[in-house]
């Protein structure tokens, strides 16, 4: 039988890769593909819950799967601007590592 | 047969979602990160999400990754060569990872909903593109419009940094 617990810890255990990969890489377009798995991961736990809510017509509670449609909507924006930031660093600095990028370094 | 649909597909989704990170070479983290979105659809479909599923697959799977390969290969970046690890920075990356995965699993075991099953739904199902689209019309008419002007503003933030010289 599938829990609502499977789901949250599937959703976790996504989250915490993302988490990871945004600690431990230096490379800024990987760093920016962990975000979007920490995205997706929230997105999971929502459309988990809102089929865990079952109304009483017997349907489940989309008001979450409205939440989850203007977090992709805000997250392709967010892709979009974060990737143009993206290409004007790169043509200023010539590199995609972080550790490079160190001007406002203490 | 939907408990093995769910761990296979969870299995996939999160494996592919480890490569992504573990990969060193961009072009094969952006694939396996395609890999790991369509593994996440599947599990929206399976908790009867159809139009997440579907706009999961059209929008992330699709538009998304494709924007990521196109300014990887536009940036021809090349893996990375491997460059001395900073171990206090990893080990700490690593420690507050896992620490954060044992915080969620230990929430998630001590909650009592966790260990119930999804109740069943209405048997003759209404569609739910019909309503999701009804409640985003008439009860989020406003967020919607004001998305459509966030996305307005990001689709000219990106043009403007995108011009030769800044001013």
């Amino acid at each position: 039988m599938i829990t609502l617990g499977n789901y949250l810890v599937v959703s976790g255990i996504l989250f915490v890769i993302g988490f990871a990969g945004v600690l431990l890489r230096r490379n800024i377009i990987i760093i920016f593909m962990a975000l979007e798995l920490m995205l997706n991961a929230a997105n999971l736990s929502l459309v988990a819950f809102s089929r865990f809510r079952v109304g009483p017509n017997g349907l489940p509670d989309y008001n979450a799967q409205v939440l989850v449609f203007f977090v992709i909507t805000v997250a392709a924006a967010e892709v979009a601007v974060g990737l143009a930031i993206i290409v004007a660093l790169f043509r200023v600095r010539h590199t995609t590592h972080v550790e490079d990028i160190n001007t406002l370094k203490f | 047969m939907l408990l093995v649909l769910f761990w296979t597909f969870a299995i996939v989704m999160l494996g592919f979602g480890a490569a992504v990170i573990v990969n060193r070479n961009p072009i094969a983290s952006a694939l396996n990160l395609v890999v790991s979105f369509l593994g996440l659809s599947v599990l929206f479909v399976l908790l009867d999400a159809f139009f997440i599923g579907v706009i999961q697959v059209l929008v992330y799977a699709g538009a998304v990754m494709v924007l990521f390969l196109f300014i990887i290969m536009l940036l021809d970046l090349r893996a990375e060569k491997v460059r001395k690890i900073n171990w206090l920075t990893f080990g700490g990356g690593i420690l507050v990872s896992l620490s954060l995965l044992i915080q969620i699993l230990a929430v998630i075991g001590s909650t009592k909903i966790a260990k119930q099953p999804f109740p069943p739904l209405a048997s003759p199902r209404m569609d739910d593109v019909r309503s999701v689209g009804l409640l985003l019309f008439e009860n989020y008419n406003l967020p919607f419009q004001v998305i459509a002007v966030l996305v307005l503003v990001a689709t000219i933030g990106v043009i403007v940094l995108s011009k030769r010289e800044l001013r």
